[in-house]
């Protein structure tokens, strides 16, 4: 008899073993998103050329900048200065990085501030999985894949043309790592912002920090000389952790590593963990103050 | 005729007072404009060290730019940017044309360019007020990268420059949303704009900068008298006749961007039909 009376904790504990395959709902996500862009496929083909185009433009710039100097920033180009090919080296890794967070990351933040602001997240709430997995893996961008395809392309192209490179075995194992850290970083950074409008309604402008605040990011950190550029360094280095996101995996590829860089690659994998930590609790008392929008 | 005064200046007035209501955002929406500038700064300047220590000390200017110079032309850009660029004009006449909205400018006595040509100066007006106060900090901040105030006669340039660039993006903007007549959906085409836009109206890097030939092609396009033109007359790179020929043929464009508009609105409303109450 005393069988037949269930317990609900022990009912909640068996539940909670069948846990969901996060693995497979992101498959599903993820073809889910292609069937969508599929279905028209003349909008992908203009979007993922016009990706394209954006990318190739910004390429175009930095190949008029190398038409006119030699390198960036003074010193040699084993410490400070970055020549043209260990530069292109930094800019494919960008794009690796940015591809990838516009790929799954930059649609799903977006969304999750409309879903905040319309009262649309109950419905996120109420499904059995991590509500932080499902706003920021639902939809997958897949015309972001363009851009992946020309910083592939651009990595060919470049890395063997470094002069004096040779590749080893702790720049294939660790740059991956890294790359990751970096997506892991400029992630915890985006789900914040979007976050945000639980407490501030509007979201315009947050978006328009995100784009002004990675902009520092697109360039070696060498470039922020000077009493300001050092404080500017300094902060985007310890306080928000984006210089690291591509500075940190480009110089394992494009230089020699020096004891000042190890350190900051020791520092880096500290400021990953960091950040998705603190980006994870502030979802959570997003989610905690969040007041369902509707009546 | 004075009748038609009153209507757009009650227009005009309305539209001020709309535009007052969220002027809360402005102010660090403008502030946070410049922080693109400073990665730039940052960045020719590393440009600059990196010529000099490749190059020695022979090399101090790219394309007639000093590293001073490049730093004054991004300020000024931006000043261009704030009158040329018309955010949400061409994609707001579009989705008023593909939800049909546009109905209210065919019935009602309002003619819809210049309604839109009024909203715009009203937004402008108050953008002005009140970014001047971002703007003369940045601006008085940076003092020592300009080469210090030009002769009258180039400012008077540059100013005549700036309303032409105003009406040259409005009429340019005006032009694309009207395609919408033809296309229900515009925006990707818009983004391929805003991106050519980017690139060669001079928001990105001074356009002398640019090899053959397409410093030739950037001659032909008007985008350059978006952002790039009235900053090099302000830096007086373009100066005597050519600074006249440049004027003249920016007001050209003016010219045949509202021509244009006006008569793709007129097709497009004959091709246009509405349905539903």
């Amino acid at each position: 008899m005393q069988n037949a009376i269930r317990n609900p904790q022990s009912e909640i504990r068996n539940r909670a073993i069948h846990r969901p395959s996060y693995f497979r709902v992101f498959l599903t996500f993820a073809r889910n998103s292609l069937v969508r862009d599929m279905l028209f496929p003349a909008n992908f083909i203009i979007e993922s050329i016009s990706s394209f185009c954006w990318v190739m433009m910004n390429v175009g710039f930095y190949l008029l900048i190398f038409h006119y100097t030699a390198q960036i920033g003074g010193g040699t180009s084993d410490g400070a200065a970055w020549d043209k090919f260990q530069f292109f080296v930094f800019i494919a890794t960008s794009m690796f990085i940015n591809s990838v967070v516009q790929m799954f990351f930059m649609t799903n933040a977006d969304e999750f501030s409309d879903l905040i602001r319309t009262g649309g997240l109950d419905f996120a709430l109420l499904k059995p999985i991590d509500t932080q997995f499902l706003v920021s893996l639902r939809k997958v961008e897949w015309a972001s894949l363009a851009n992946l395809v020309v910083a592939i392309a651009l990595m060919g192209y470049a890395l063997p043309r470094v002069e004096g490179f040779t590749l080893t075995v702790w720049q294939v194992l660790l740059y991956p790592v890294y790359v990751a850290a970096g997506i892991a970083i400029l992630y915890s950074l985006t789900i914040v912002l979007a976050a945000l409008s639980v407490w501030l309604g509007r979201n315009s402008s947050i978006y328009d920090f995100w784009f002004y605040i990675t902009t520092f990011s697109r360039y070696p950190m060498e470039i922020y000389s000077g009493r300001i550029g050092g404080l500017l360094r300094w902060g985007f280095t310890f306080i928000v952790p984006i210089l690291i996101v591509v500075n940190v995996p480009a110089r394992m590829l494009a230089k020699p590593l020096t004891r000042e860089y190890a350190y900051l690659a020791l520092f880096a994998l500290a400021a990953t963990a960091a950040s998705l930590r603190a980006s994870r609790w502030v979802f959570q008392r997003a989610l905690a103050n969040y007041r369902s929008a509707s009546s | 005729m004075l009748a038609r005064v009153l209507t757009w200046w009650t227009i005009l007035r309305i539209c001020i007072e709309e535009r007052l209501v969220y002027r809360g955002d402005f102010w660090l929406g403008t502030l946070m404009r410049f922080l693109p500038i400073v990665t730039q700064i940052f960045l020719w300047g590393a440009v600059f060290t990196g010529m000099q220590a490749a190059g020695g000390s022979g090399a101090r200017a790219i394309a007639g730019y000093s590293y001073h110079d490049f730093v004054a032309y991004y300020l000024l850009t931006t000043i261009s940017r704030a009158f040329s660029s018309m955010p949400g004009l061409a994609g707001g006449i579009a989705l008023q044309i593909r939800n049909g909205e546009i109905k209210k400018y065919l019935i009602q006595p309002v003619d819809l360019l210049g309604f839109l040509l009024l909203m715009r100066m009203a937004h402008k007006i108050v953008y002005y007020l009140i970014a001047l106060v971002p703007f003369a900090i940045v601006f008085t901040l940076c003092r020592g990268y300009f080469p210090g105030w030009p002769p009258a006669d180039v400012l008077l340039a540059f100013v005549v420059s700036l309303l032409f660039s105003f009406l040259l993006g409005f009429f340019l903007e005006a032009t694309l949303g009207m395609i919408g007549f033809w296309f229900l959906e515009v925006s990707s085409l818009l983004f391929v704009y805003m991106l050519f836009n980017f690139f060669f109206s001079g928001h990105m890097f001074p356009l002398d900068m640019l090899p053959a030939p397409w410093n030739k092609i950037v001659q032909l396009v008007p985008l350059q008298y978006l952002a790039y033109f009235p900053s090099a007359v302000f830096l007086q790179k373009i100066e005597g006749r050519e600074l006249w020929m440049g004027l003249c043929i920016q007001a050209a464009w003016v010219l045949f961007f509202m021509a244009t508009s006006r008569v793709a609105y007129q097709r497009g409303v004959k091709r246009y039909s509405g349905f539903g109450g």
